[in-house]
């Protein structure tokens, strides 16, 4: 018996992600993979899978999908509103960050995140999607990844590797970090900003605009002003850069940023801040604070105890 | 030379070989490029992610949990890698362009801006072997250079909304070719049939970086009928 989901409605922007795929960014590809990695791994530990298993991500609106099958552990990670609907209509409110059994003919209906943007759907065994070079991350800009490279579509189906048996439901107690620092270590060409701006970064507050998806987050706040050249010499991007048009209006470069740019660049997100960032939704105000690389050393490993 | 290393956030490092965009300076870009992923395959050097050649720097990407920036840096410094033989990439390709009025969208601007006519802009283009500087923005998108002074142009002033995939420009003295349908400003002389770029096939860019370019002139028949296993 083959076993599936179908998509009765995909969502805003539901794709497959794993840790992404590396070694290949002097060709043009960017490493993509999920947004916010602590979640997803989240959600592959909550069913038993090993943390980088590919897994399904969803932004804001999630997907409402059938399952036809057996019975199957599955569980979604983040802060998440869901429905699971019983064969004979009755709905039930879902727990997020608890895996749950789901069976043959139900409904998972992935309805919103709450005050946060991302939130990643894992079933135990992992599904049944092809790797590209490597990894099942998705690029949908150059119809990169599993699933033809694109978002899931109504009538899609997805496959699942049905494991021998049915694993323990586990719950795992998380919570996003709540403030709104980020922190961020100085970019490549800060001294391209005048001094004042350089302290107008650290300092003032910026807003998350709705001009943001997986590629980058514009900012709306203090404009930062240019007092050398307004582009560079085209160089190599890295993940969490914010770089600085000649609009003065920062822009942090995400998970599937453009590989070169030519864009001076004010500052870096630090690692163990970027899965707090990517979660703020369009409208939050956030600040940046300056630290160094121990700092930022640091903070990671305290980050990866997390997981 | 490399003149300079320093950290880009907690997991990155650019190494800087100056503000010179020139091919010597690529091509030392380029052999930093080739002996970090030769050690990457060789396992002399764990936990990097990414290399990402450009013009004048190479950017290289870590995993913080594997290897601390400190590391990578003195791995580069301890090796006198400008002096390791290392097979250099010499690969020749030849890409079929159709200069038809049809693709060459900027064609006029360009006779305008040069003073040239149509015919002494494609004869000067045709006869350039161009030097891939990098590949990037988008998958498989190659930079070369350097053009016949006398075409060297800006930037279009409004950027086109779209451009097919295939496409040629030129600004300044680079040439490009659009791998995927996008947004672009260059000025657009032809159009490729030849996919550069296809991430099911085992080599998926046709091109790297330090390989050469020549362009061969075709009808739009030919275009029309053009089938990209030929060249493959």
């Amino acid at each position: 018996m083959n076993n599936y989901f179908k998509v009765l409605r995909p969502g805003i922007n539901s794709t497959f992600q794993d840790l992404g795929r590396f070694g290949l960014q002097h060709l043009g590809i960017v490493a993509s993979g999920c947004m916010d990695q602590l979640t997803f791994c989240i959600s592959n530990k909550l069913v038993g899978n090993k943390i980088s298993e590919g897994a399904l991500e969803f932004a804001y609106q999630g997907p409402l999908i059938e399952l036809m099958g057996e019975t199957v552990l599955v569980a979604i990670s983040g802060k998440v509103n869901f429905n699971i609907i019983k064969k004979n209509g009755e709905i039930i409110k879902g727990k997020p960050n608890e895996s749950f059994l789901i069976s043959n003919g139900e409904k998972i209906d992935i309805l919103s995140t709450i005050n946060s943007v991302y939130g990643y759907f894992s079933i135990f065994g992992g599904f049944k999607i092809e790797e590209v070079k490597g990894s099942v991350s998705t690029l949908v800009k150059a119809k990169i990844g599993p699933n033809n490279g694109d978002k899931l579509k109504v009538g899609d189906k997805f496959f699942f590797n049905k494991p021998h048996q049915v694993d323990k439901t586990n719950k795992i107690q998380f919570d996003f970090d709540k403030d709104n620092i980020i922190r961020v270590m100085k970019g490549l060409q800060i001294h391209y900003f005048s001094k004042k701006s350089q302290e107008d970064f650290f300092s003032k507050e910026y807003k998350v605009t709705k001009l943001t998806d997986r590629m980058g987050m514009r900012l709306e706040g203090q404009k930062i002003e240019n007092t050398v050249n307004k582009n560079i010499k085209s160089e190599g991007i890295t993940k969490g850069s914010i770089q600085v048009p000649g609009d003065g209006k920062p822009i942090i470069l995400l998970s599937d940023h453009p590989t070169i740019g030519g864009y001076p660049k004010i500052a870096n997100v630090i690692t163990a801040d970027y899965d707090k960032l990517v979660q703020k939704t369009p409208g939050t105000i956030i600040k940046f604070k300056l630290v160094d690389l121990p700092v930022a050393e640091k903070a990671f490993r305290e980050y990866v105890r997390k997981f | 030379m490399l003149k300079k290393i320093t950290n880009i956030g907690d997991c990155g490092i650019t190494c800087d070989f100056g503000d010179e965009v020139n091919k010597s300076t690529n091509k030392e870009v380029i052999k930093l490029f080739n002996f970090i992923q030769q050690s990457v395959n060789t396992r002399k050097l764990k936990g990097i992610l990414n290399y990402t050649p450009s013009y004048n720097k190479l950017i290289i990407n870590f995993e913080l949990g594997q290897i601390k920036s400190q590391e990578i840096i003195e791995f580069i410094k301890s090796s006198d890698y400008s002096k390791i033989n290392l097979p250099e990439n010499k690969k020749i390709v030849e890409i079929p362009i159709c200069y038809d009025e049809e693709f060459a969208l900027d064609i006029k601007r360009l006779e305008t801006k040069t003073k040239l006519n149509f015919k002494e802009i494609v004869s000067k283009h045709l006869e350039t072997n161009f030097f891939v500087y990098m590949i990037g923005f988008v998958p498989g998108q190659p930079f070369l250079g350097d053009l016949n002074k006398s075409l060297y142009h800006d930037r279009l002033d409004t950027p086109r909304i779209k451009i097919n995939k295939g496409c040629v420009g030129i600004v300044e003295k680079f040439c490009t070719i659009y791998t995927f349908e996008s947004p672009g400003g260059w000025n657009i002389i032809g159009r490729t049939p030849f996919e550069l770029f296809n991430i099911n096939k085992k080599d998926t860019s046709i091109l790297s970086p330090g390989d050469t370019v020549k362009f061969k002139s075709i009808s739009k028949k030919e275009f029309g009928s053009f089938k990209n296993e030929q060249l493959l």
